[in-house]
């Protein structure tokens, strides 16, 4: 924007002129450019909230963000992130139309023209889906820059106008929350309540056809209807946060609290509120830091604010996060590496006939083709989980390990019996699917499993299939041999 | 209105710039066509590979690249600028990767995330150092395509080459050409049948990590004079006029290449006559020309339809398969 630059060489000359330049300043796009005060003070100033336009900026960015949050979580959950882009892009030449309207910022005209313009992007967006074989992608990026540059024209052409009050104009390129004015917060404060409105009536709706669209057309719910007056509404939300935010970084407060929020939870109305909350948070930090910053860009601040919280949210999520993501496989790594072992120890138990007097570790690295060092390190994570116990150089069961090592034997007879037999897998084929699934089957997929294969008791390579006995007693010739 | 639009003066609008000011809107037009040229090609590569919306992305993240690239150096070179925007434009890929591939968040979502992150940190970066760099936020967004036959030329042995942008844009086209022609049957490959290409051992993730280094440096080198907004329009709009019009890859190239010539001409006649920011002028004309081709197609379809009345209607008849 020309006034970053207007702003440098307006302050420097206040040093010189002082006071009296003050005066013309005061139209200036940004409220926080009129005298040149310390940041401290702003801080001061922010807090008093004894601004009127600063109250404004902060009802603006509080409206915008709830709006924003909402209606993006619908279009993060409906795959449809970057029509969000498109519209946001296509309304500018609406917004220079609706300025030409009576040559002024009049918040009612720039709305119906960008609304106009918005639509009229996302039906061509349709049209050349329907009629050319431009894929979705192609469609999107090329009425989002055609109608961007038509509206760039535009403004380049109202700018060198003569007449007109066009102050304000630019800021619907990166945002400026203190040029709104009351007449703009009443439209906003309007299309937002509108929009949760909408969205509490239709709540039901909207669920059905963002997840189940065979269900929304079994149930007669017209799922083109909701797809258009989403995107009505869309088209509102976005025009209201225009000159807040900017048209280019506008699809970000669509889409980043949304996104965010998608990864806390997995309902769709906690995913609405949070997403309405993250989006408040990232407006009101935005305009916070746009006013300390005197004169900042709002909407890339606003941005970097809803970037802040989504990537706490890629991390530190409970469920979905990176980290409790990577703990949990992790967690499954080893799990199922002491499984592995068990098995192991197993085999080399069941081959020497199920002898009480535990496996050696040199049994365990053979069967394994480890070195005994890898042996041990195994054996001691055993005895660290309480399957195991070490002795010299023996590992022996502990009751709990010999039950959970009979068991995944079990798990991967019994698949490798199931996929020769009913899948019609070649024996030798079956072992490495084996060696995946013994780790998760659950006891009700072993019991329907046992079912469906008559309660086999061999595997298709001839070994015995350990039975409910032989996990919560033990084998046979282990008992006989105890009872010695 | 009428203070809006001028009246159309053939004179002042289509000869004037290409005889009189030939050494102003000569450079003008010749920015405008290797700009536009280059982004072509390799958008045509973006549309197939349905990536098109990468195109959109990486145009808008290369931002922060340059402006940390030219605060770091406190210089405007060329090399700090290319390393900036690859850097950048890598970084981007990599966020989307890690956002769609480790979480629930899809593919466009991970994008809408990503580019808008970055460019917001560049338009700040920029908004706080505006008096270090020599870059302001408007010219972020649109460019400034008319100062580029102020800028000083470059002259190599004796002989004025233009001026230095235009002469780093052409030097990116050829190097772009260059690729295209060596590395032709590995990203018609790729860019098909992944699995032959896997078969031939062409790594698919080079080819992509590859087109988007290329990309970056294309965007950036036309970004100054076109602005991030409207380098989109430039990577897609001759390779979506391109692929309506062919179903051959090569071909696509020529027309693409054609396409670039006409929206630049176009631009600079359309930006005299109204006025206005020729950069978005030349993405108008070249909006323009798709939309006579998408037309054109569209009655050639209707006509065939007429003409085959029965065949087309068993065909739109024919019911969906029952599950």
């Amino acid at each position: 924007m020309k006034t970053v630059r207007q702003q440098v060489l307006r302050r420097s000359l206040l040093g010189i002129i002082g006071f009296a330049l003050t005066a013309s300043l005061a139209s200036a796009a940004s409220v926080s450019e009129v005298a040149p005060t310390e940041w401290t003070d702003q801080l001061g100033r922010f807090f008093s909230f004894r601004d009127p336009s600063l109250r404004y900026a902060l009802v603006g960015s509080i409206l915008l963000g709830l709006s924003c949050g909402l209606l993006g979580s619908f279009i993060v959950v409906r795959r449809m992130a970057l029509v969000g882009d498109a519209l946001s892009h296509a309304v500018l030449p609406g917004v220079a139309l609706g300025f030409l309207w009576n040559m002024t910022k009049d918040p009612v005209a720039i709305f119906i023209g960008a609304i106009i313009a918005g639509l009229a992007g996302t039906s061509m967006v349709s049209a050349l889906i329907k009629t050319t074989r431009l894929k979705a992608d192609t469609a999107l990026g090329l009425v989002l820059a055609s109608f961007f540059a038509v509206g760039m024209c535009l403004l380049s052409m109202i700018q060198n106008l003569p007449t007109g009050n066009k102050s304000g104009l630019n800021a619907f390129l990166f945002g400026q929350v203190a040029a709104l004015g009351a007449d703009d917060i009443q439209l906003m404060g309007i299309v937002t309540g509108i929009a949760v409105l909408l969205v509490v009536l239709f709540y039901k709706e909207l669920l059905t056809t963002s997840f189940d669209a065979g269900f929304a057309r079994v149930s007669g719910i017209p799922a083109e209807w909701v797809h258009h007056g989403l995107m009505l509404v869309l088209a509102a939300a976005i025009v209201i946060a225009l000159q807040a935010v900017g048209v280019v970084l506008v699809s970000a407060m669509l889409i980043t609290p949304a996104a965010a929020a998608y990864l806390l939870t997995d309902r769709l109305h906690r995913m609405l509120m949070l997403a309405s909350i993250f989006g408040v948070l990232a407006g009101v930090t935005g305009a916070f830091f746009s006013f300390v910053g005197r004169g900042l860009p709002t909407g890339p601040l606003m941005v970097i604010g809803a970037s802040i919280v989504f990537a706490a949210a890629y991390f530190f999520g409970p469920r979905h996060g990176v980290l409790a993501r990577w703990w949990r496989q992790r967690q499954s790594a080893s799990r199922t590496e002491r499984e592995n072992t068990l098995k192991a120890l197993y085999h080399v138990w069941e081959n020497d006939g199920y002898r009480d007097v535990g496996v050696t570790l040199r049994g365990l690295a053979e069967r394994r083709r480890e070195t005994l060092d890898e042996a041990l390190r195994r054996s001691e994570e055993l005895q660290h989980h309480g399957l195991a116990t070490i002795n010299r150089d023996t590992v022996y069961f502990t009751p709990e390990g010999r039950q959970r090592a009979t068991e995944i034997v079990r798990n991967h007879r019994l698949w490798e019996l199931y996929l020769t037999n009913t899948a019609n897998i070649a024996p030798d084929h079956v072992h490495e699917d084996a060696e995946k699934i013994e780790h998760i089957l659950g006891e009700s997929v072993v019991r329907e499993l046992e079912r469906r294969l008559n309660y086999a008791t061999e595997d298709p390579h001839g070994k015995p299939i350990p039975g409910p006995r032989d996990i919560h007693v033990g084998p046979v010739v282990e008992l006989g041999r105890g009872d010695k | 209105m009428s203070e809006l639009i001028p009246s159309f003066d053939w004179q002042r609008v289509m000869i004037d710039p290409w005889t009189l000011d030939l050494s102003l809107y000569g450079w003008i037009f010749l920015m405008g066509f290797c700009a536009t040229a280059a982004c072509g090609l390799v958008g045509n590569y973006l549309i197939l590979r349905r990536m098109a919306l990468m195109g959109d992305a990486v145009s808008h993240s290369v931002l922060p690249g340059l402006v940390i690239a030219f605060l770091l150096t406190d210089s405007r070179g060329t090399t700090p600028m290319f390393l900036g925007a690859l850097v950048a434009g890598i970084l981007t890929t990599v966020l989307v990767e890690s956002i769609h591939r480790r979480t629930r968040v899809k593919q466009d979502a991970a994008i809408g995330i990503a580019f808008t992150t970055l460019f917001a940190i560049g338009v700040l970066l920029v908004s706080l150092f505006s008096n270090q760099i020599d870059l302001d936020a408007e010219c972020v967004l649109y460019g400034e395509i008319a100062f580029v036959p102020l800028e000083p030329l470059v002259t190599l042995g004796g002989v004025e080459l233009g001026p230095i942008s235009l002469v780093r844009m052409v030097a990116v086209l050829l190097g772009v050409a260059v690729l295209i022609l060596v590395f032709y049957k590995e990203l018609l490959i790729a860019s098909f049948d992944e699995a032959l290409a896997k078969a031939m051992r062409i790594n698919p993730t080079w080819v992509h990590y590859g087109l988007m280094a290329v990309l970056s440096v294309v965007v950036v080198s036309a970004f100054e004079a076109v602005g991030a907004i409207l380098v989109i329009a430039m990577l897609i709009l001759p390779g979506a006029t391109a692929s309506l019009l062919t179903d051959r890859l090569g071909v696509m190239h020529f027309i693409a290449i054609g396409h670039a010539a006409i929206s630049a001409w176009l631009g600079v006649g359309l930006g005299v006559w109204l006025d206005c920011s020729i950069g978005a002028a030349m993405v108008v004309g070249g909006a323009f020309v798709f939309g006579v081709v998408w037309m054109g197609t569209l009655l050639t379809k209707l006509k065939r339809q007429r003409s085959k009345p029965q065949q087309s209607g068993a065909t739109v008849s024919a019911p969906a398969s029952v599950s």
